[in-house]
């Protein structure tokens, strides 16, 4: 073990005098219903029903999984860890990371659900054994939608940010992220270690191949839990219930545009 | 025992899933009515690996088992039934030179085969030797190094666009035991190829009639030992009825799925149609049927997997039922859409004309009653059924 660490060193060494980047990238995953999933919620409300629902990982983690493969392929990266946070569940999507071409995994195992604030000092903590150079996540998770692990993590670590990346290039020993926000794009040049989140339009993730699929289930997956990293993920939100959207009212045909006009007017009232 | 799919089964069985969702059923119609051969589709499934599902790793497969290999093709075939059976005649081929062919043949065709960069068809039909495919009349005769082939072979599926056939011909008496298989390049000079056959289904992959004259082949690249073609070209078969039935067993799920969501939908005298019983019941028949004939096709795979004495038998009863049901199953969700399952808006038509095929090609469903009738007559025969 320490043998093969201080090789590893000596080799990072080696790299480093030859103007080869050693980065380390860190990808966070999550485990949500399948995008192709029709959800339904339970009839108590108190939550959607996950009995023999399809699981996946989470669209806009997975591009995020890519770009970090890219960067490697690229020669841009040295090593690409996936981590996730879930039950014993969640090791699949992590087995579809490890296919899709990151390096290693880690499951921190809780039977909690973790809420973003949990999720962010339990990625936190692993940042700081990891050292990573750059922690590429999804924009969101599709299941709740929350849209705030990324930015909490970069607060948190007091790490620079990219949201909503559409294009990252690593520049000059810092990274340029190139954001999609409300009528156009803007670009920041982040200092590393940096926090990108992923938007739809930054890749297209590619097919984990049978012979990755088996190739993934040698590399090495560690599993350790919130006592390891010693972080309290007791919720703090009271979900008060779920409920599915109302069901849309069938439509009229209207037989002329003023009688259209009239509705709009005095039944919608969208217009005046 | 345990019926349930394995973890790496069900990571397969995703991935051929979304493969087939989005790079073959948006395009299926569209290939039918152009009859366009997806080449380009194909190596795209070679790079997955889906072109090299049964052959060992050191020839560049995926050395996964036959069980596997359905589980895989049966969630392709849900997204297009003719470009997945071609890719199964294609690994079918396959498995042919890589069980028997010689070092430096494999060395040459394997990694590329393997890969889906090139194709393979297999040529066993003659226009006089159909069922009775013992007595093919093409010759391969023996000259100091290597072949000489003259003959024809009929129904070729993807003929004219592979790059190499492996084909049975005779290099000795009559009957089975004269037969030998070899590999042909597909642009070897003295090969000319029909025009493509206007066919009922499987359109978008072309079926020609190939006619080889004083084509020399080298003698390595004889495929095992003389006499030993026919035995070769059986045994691809045994794993090759697995495909095809499986291949059936798909698209009927995509064709229950689609009828299914259809009784959900279309109204009639007041009410979906999904509430009148008679449907209900014909909905309850055909997934009875269908999640029997699945089982039937992978109890049949297991069996090839384990080299079961019985497996010959188990495949052709698998193909023959499978077979029958996918036909029927696509044939009666055709009905549940009454004039749309008719017309082309619709894939229903489509289900229809691509498996009926798979009851005829591979050995006729009437073939493959006479092998396990045949096997039925033997003095221990019930044993076998148990
Ligand atoms: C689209 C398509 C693609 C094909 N692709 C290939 C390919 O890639 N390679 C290849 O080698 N071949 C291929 N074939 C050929 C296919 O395997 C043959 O068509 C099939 O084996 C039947 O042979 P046949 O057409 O000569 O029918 P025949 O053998 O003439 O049979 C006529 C009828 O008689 C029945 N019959 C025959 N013998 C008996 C018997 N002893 N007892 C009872 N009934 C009997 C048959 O079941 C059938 O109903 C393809 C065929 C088609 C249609």
């Amino acid at each position: 073990m320490l043998y093969s660490a201080v090789i590893e060193y000596a080799l990072n060494l080696c790299l480093y005098y030859k103007g080869i980047i050693f980065m380390k990238v860190l990808v966070p995953i999550k485990r949500v219903v399948d995008y192709n999933v029709k959800v339904r919620a339970k009839s108590d409300e108190s939550g959607v029903d996950l009995a023999n629902v399809k699981m996946a990982i989470n669209p806009f983690c997975e591009i995020a999984v890519e770009e970090a493969v890219r960067l490697q392929e690229e020669g841009k990266a040295s090593e690409v860890i996936a981590v996730s946070i879930g039950t014993e569940a969640s090791q699949e999507q992590l087995r579809t990371a490890l296919a899709l071409g990151a390096d290693k995994a880690i499951l921190v195992q809780t039977e909690v659900e973790v809420e973003p604030l949990g999720v962010a000092k339990l990625l936190k903590a692993v940042v700081e054994k990891e050292n990573p150079d750059l922690i590429i996540l999804g924009k969101q998770a599709i299941d709740d939608d929350a849209n705030q692990t990324g930015q909490m993590l970069a607060a948190l670590l007091n790490y620079p940010q990219g949201t909503f990346a559409s294009e990252i290039e690593l520049k000059d020993g810092g990274i340029e992220v190139t954001r999609e926000v409300d009528g156009g794009l803007q670009t920041v040049s982040l200092s590393l270690p940096a926090i990108v989140t992923t938007d739809l339009r930054l890749n297209e993730p590619r097919y984990a191949s049978l012979p990755n699929i088996m190739k993934a289930k040698k590399k090495p997956l560690d599993v350790i839990t919130t006592e390891d990293l010693n972080v309290d993920v007791m919720p703090r939100l009271n979900t008060l219930k779920v409920s599915p959207p109302p069901e849309r009212a069938s439509g009229v045909i209207v037989e002329t545009v003023d009688e259209l006009v009239d509705k709009l007017k005095n039944e919608a009232k969208v217009i005046t | 025992m345990n019926f349930d799919l394995s973890e790496d089964q069900i990571v397969f069985q995703n991935l051929a899933k979304e493969f087939a969702a989005k790079e073959l059923a948006p395009f299926a119609a569209k290939w039918d009515s152009e009859s366009y051969f997806p080449k380009e589709v194909i190596e795209k499934a070679g790079e997955l690996g889906f072109c090299s599902l049964y052959v060992p790793e050191e020839d560049g497969g995926m050395n996964l088992g036959r069980l596997d290999a359905s589980i895989i093709i049966e969630q392709l075939s849900t997204g297009c039934t003719s470009t997945t059976a071609f890719i199964t005649i294609h690994n079918m081929a396959l498995w042919m030179l890589s069980k028997f062919g010689k070092e430096k043949l494999k060395k040459e065709w394997c990694p590329s085969l393997s890969s889906g960069k090139k194709l393979a068809s297999y040529c066993l039909t003659e226009s006089g030797a159909g069922s009775d495919a013992a007595s093919i009349k093409t010759t391969a005769k023996k000259t100091n190094d290597g072949y000489i082939i003259n003959g024809s072979k009929s129904f070729i599926s993807g003929s004219g666009e592979t790059d190499c056939l492996i084909l049975m011909a005779r290099t000795g008496k009559e009957g089975a035991g004269g037969i030998s298989c070899f590999l042909i390049p597909a642009n070897s000079k003295g090969i000319d190829y029909g025009k493509k056959e206007e066919k009922m289904g499987w359109k978008n992959q072309p079926t020609r009639i190939v006619n080889l004259t004083e084509v020399k082949v080298p003698k390595d690249n004889l495929i095992g030992e003389e006499g030993q073609g026919f035995k070769i070209a059986m045994q691809g078969l045994d794993g090759g009825r697995i495909n095809i039935a499986t291949c059936s067993i798909g698209t009927a799920q995509a064709a229950l799925s689609s009828a299914q969501q259809y009784m959900n939908e279309r109204e009639q005298f007041g009410k979906k149609i999904g509430e009148f019983q008679a449907l209900q019941f014909k909905l309850a028949d055909m997934t009875t049927e269908l999640v029997a004939a699945r089982h039937f096709v992978r109890l049949a795979a297991n069996k090839v997997d384990n080299n079961h004495p019985e497996a010959t038998t188990y495949s052709a009863m698998a193909k023959r039922f499978a077979t029958d049901v996918g036909f029927n199953v696509c044939n009666e969700a055709l009905q549940i859409f009454g004039g749309y399952g008719y017309i082309q808006e619709y894939p229903l038509e489509r289900y229809v004309r691509d498996v009926r095929v798979h009851q005829i090609l591979e050995g006729t469903n009437e073939i493959m009653r006479m092998i396990i009738g045949r096997r039925m007559m033997m003095e221990d025969a019930t044993n076998l059924v148990q």
